[in-house]
């Protein structure tokens, strides 16, 4: 039993990354029609906030050590960064809680971005073929993982937690297991508890807003909102950017679970695009419903039991099938996914 | 036009028959002589210069491992060609290198891009052999790559000079007479390691293995659960984890509810670091299961890699085909070279492939021919020294190096960015030796050598 909730605890944290994608990729589709590939790169420049924040509150000052030498042999220099140097202690803790403070550099940074590409790249497609979008938003989308690489390279870069948050809670002694039963990482845990947060604002602000409700309405009926002499094309576009800005954040927070590289989005972005379909087209309740759902199946289709259990009855690798599998069964019996409604993508 | 001027209405004699007949005996026989006199074998260089293929990773996860190789590459044709300090071959054994190119033809080379696919990477390959006329083909990074380029090469006739490839089947299952490795491989890790961690972890062990899926992954995990079991270890478990996962929390917390003690990751590259963070992050190093302290295993390290696990690395044992910090006057001379021209040491797979280079033009110059067959003959068996290994051997039977292996373990207190890791031990060469028909390596075959003529 312990190890299914350990699992499920696993499943949440996998999901709430697969919950944000999705979910900014449900409201760009709902509002603009425009199927968004490059959603995963912007997930990816999110993380990239983090790590450059990272990097300037790590510029140093060198000095030169005459006593210690460098791999060729000559003096060393040493490093001290300048935060260190010109505030101690405090200057220290700001480098350490480097990637929660990379959420405030980023929301600016991710707004702009997202606003730049529908004004500047996508808006030209909103009346062109879904294969189009697809099309442009996926080369978009390598364009932006090349440049990240030729900034920082190929390689995964550390981008750790706040010491603060290191190691592990034992969830399972609140639950009434044996101490050590389910352990759990602290920064995982608050990624759960942000994606939660992220999600609850998300949907806040479109059901308890006037700019939510107008929006709501244009997702619905874009043309009959438009005759009524709104610009829908201007909030439309700062949903974009709001998009954009859940997916950015997303990846900050994102960078300490696994070391941010280049090709993180990618990584995400199909499985995102699977989530969105499970959940329905067009669905934000859908779409971070079947978020969660398939990180917990996932999760689940990786214990060993389970995959040995599939491999029995001759299917073998579940745990990288298991997300597609289901897919394929819940577009069977729900074409429209789970929360999907009639008319969605069926113009 | 009378019917008896047409060709094709034309009487047909004797004598007109004996003509044709050595007619066609000419054009057929010319298939089979004029290759033989104009083409020796396949991309002879007939000019000035010869051209060598360095085919690795400019794009995909492993870039910068095939930047730091092609930095190595450009190195040594540099130094072939008489340019900077001259490095490793002012302390390479045989003398047959004079700076003067390669048996007196100025070096030049073309790039290609593997991407770390085996179908790109042979795509760039066959391109660079059919195209630019690349005599011999060399890069890596990835085992599947280069054992698919392997490939290509022996069926088009030119040398492959394997960069960084650690599985077994290279020189195993896989090998072929026109493929040549210098780099180490799994059963060697596990031979140098196994004895350490007994030193360092006692013979009572349950270690459990996370591995990825794909041949290098799976030659691993045989070698090292074959010989750490031969210490007294126990196996508990062997996981396959897709080569494209990036989140393995779901496996590490399997991990826990075992009676392992030990992690072995048989991961390399951004699995090892998603890997080996996230079994961190779980508290695995601070754990105590059966009494002991919890450990964890990497047994192929990379430094370009340890550095994206940062702290993480600390105090877990690997091994690593060459380092930096070695003391070797090869070594020095190659550290000096390279961090001079690029401000950083290099990596241990800029040293194989810097190697490799060298070893391909000193077989040339040995042989006195380009001849793939001709500087495979040289190759195989030569003993050498001088090139940051101690005295190595390239087995005949199978194109493997033996040299001594280094086990390492990641440093408590680094003092720069590159002192990531410390030499532990040196195993000695014979400690990681095996008999070329030694079953982890057993079922291929070289096959013959092929020029492409």
């Amino acid at each position: 039993m312990d190890a299914i909730l350990l699992q499920i605890l696993n499943g949440l944290d996998k999901g709430s990354a697969y919950a944000l994608i999705a979910l900014g990729l449900t409201l760009i589709f709902g509002t603009l029609g425009v199927v968004n590939f490059a959603h995963g790169a912007l997930f990816m420049i999110g993380a990239f906030c983090a790590v450059t924040l990272n990097k300037v509150f790590a510029l140093s000052s060198i000095t030169i050590d005459p006593t210690k030498t460098d791999f060729l042999g000559k003096p060393l220099q040493v490093k001290t960064p300048y935060l260190e140097k010109w505030f101690g202690d405090a200057g220290l803790a700001i480098m350490d809680w480097s990637v929660p403070l990379a959420i405030i550099v980023s929301i600016p940074i991710m707004m702009l971005i997202g606003y730049v590409m529908e004004r500047g790249l996508i808006r030209h497609f909103y009346k062109r073929p879904h294969a189009d979008q697809i099309l442009v938003t996926f080369g978009l989308a390598i364009v932006l993982q090349e440049i990240i690489k030729a900034f920082y390279g190929a390689n995964p870069i550390q981008t750790p937690a706040p010491s603060t948050f290191v190691g592990t809670l034992d969830i399972g002694v609140y639950l009434g297991f044996a101490q050590d039963a389910i352990t759990y990482p602290y920064w995982r845990l608050v990624y759960f508890a942000f994606a939660c947060l992220v999600i609850f604002a998300v949907f806040a602000f479109l059901r308890f807003t006037t700019f939510g409700m107008v929006v709501r309405a244009g997702m619905a009926d874009r043309e009959t909102v438009g005759l009524l002499g709104i610009n829908i094309n201007k909030k439309f576009t700062i949903m974009f950017a709001l998009a954009a800005c859940v997916a950015g954040v997303a990846g900050v927070m994102y960078t300490p679970i696994n070391s941010p590289n280049y090709h993180m989005g990618m990584d995400f972005l199909v499985l995102s695009f699977v989530v969105v379909v499970v959940g329905g087209m067009g669905s934000l309740p859908g779409a971070v419903l079947a978020g969660f759902l398939l990180g917990i199946l996932e999760s689940i289709a990786s214990m060993n039991v389970v995959k040995q259990f599939f491999e029995t009855i001759f299917i073998p690798s579940i745990d990288q099938i298991v997300i597609y599998l289901v897919a394929v069964i819940v577009l069977l019996v729900r074409p429209r996914g789970l929360l999907g409604h009639k008319g969605m993508m069926e113009d | 036009m009378s019917s008896d001027k047409n060709p094709l209405h034309t009487p047909l004699t004797r004598r007109s028959m004996l003509k044709a007949s050595a007619a066609s005996a000419v054009v057929g026989a010319a298939p089979m002589i004029i290759p033989s006199t104009a083409h020796a074998y396949l991309n002879e260089p007939k000019g000035a210069t010869v051209t060598l293929g360095f085919n690795v990773p400019q794009s995909g996860p492993y870039a910068d491992e095939g930047a730091d190789e092609l930095r190595a590459y450009e190195l040594a044709v540099e130094h072939l060609n008489g340019g900077g300090d001259g490095g490793m071959m002012n302390t390479f054994s045989s003398k047959a290198l004079k700076g003067n190119g390669i048996l007196g033809k100025k070096v030049t080379y073309v790039t290609g891009d593997t991407q770390t696919k085996s179908d790109a990477a042979r795509s760039s390959a066959k391109s660079m052999i059919e195209k630019d006329g690349a005599v011999m083909i060399t890069g890596g990074s990835s085992s599947g790559v280069a054992i698919a380029v392997q490939g290509l090469c022996q069926e088009a006739g030119v040398i492959f000079m394997a960069g960084l490839t650690h599985s077994n089947d290279t020189t195993g299952k896989d090998k072929k007479a026109n493929g040549f490795r210098h780099f180490f491989n799994g059963y060697m890790s596990a031979a140098a390691l196994a004895p350490v961690l007994e030193k360092n972890y006692g013979t009572d062990r349950k270690a459990y293995h996370l591995t990825a899926d794909y041949t290098w992954g799976w030659t691993q995990e045989e070698s090292i659960a074959a010989a750490t079991e031969a210490k007294g270890w126990e196996t508990v478990e062997k996981v396959r984890t897709p080569l494209a996962s990036t989140d393995f929390s779901s496996y590490i917390g399997q991990v826990l509810k075992t009676d392992a003690d030990v992690l072995v990751l048989n991961h390399y590259g951004g699995n090892m670091v998603n890997s080996l963070t996230n079994a961190v992050q779980f508290g695995l190093k601070d754990k105590m299961v059966n009494g002991k302290q919890f450990e964890i295993i990497v047994p192929l390290y990379s430094r370009l890699m340890a550095r994206g696990a940062g702290e993480n690395v600390k105090g877990i044992f690997g091994s690593t085909n060459w380092h930096w910090s070695l003391q070797d006057e090869g070594s020095k001379a190659f550290v000096k070279s390279f961090g001079e021209k690029y401000g950083f040491p290099p990596s241990q797979a800029a040293h194989t492939c810097y190697v490799q280079t060298l070893l391909y033009a000193d077989a040339c110059e040995r042989a006195g021919s380009f001849d793939p067959c001709a500087v495979g003959a040289a190759l195989e068996g030569f003993d050498f020294d001088g090139l940051g290994n101690g005295p190595t051997h390239y087995r005949a039977d199978d194109h493997q190096c033996f040299k001594d292996v280094l086990v390492v373990k990641g440093k408590e207190n680094p003092t720069t960015e590159f002192d990531l890791l410390e030499v532990v031990e040196v195993t000695p060469r014979a400690q990681v030796e095996y008999a070329p028909d030694h079953p982890m390596f057993a079922g291929g075959d070289l096959g013959k050598c092929n020029t492409g003529a």
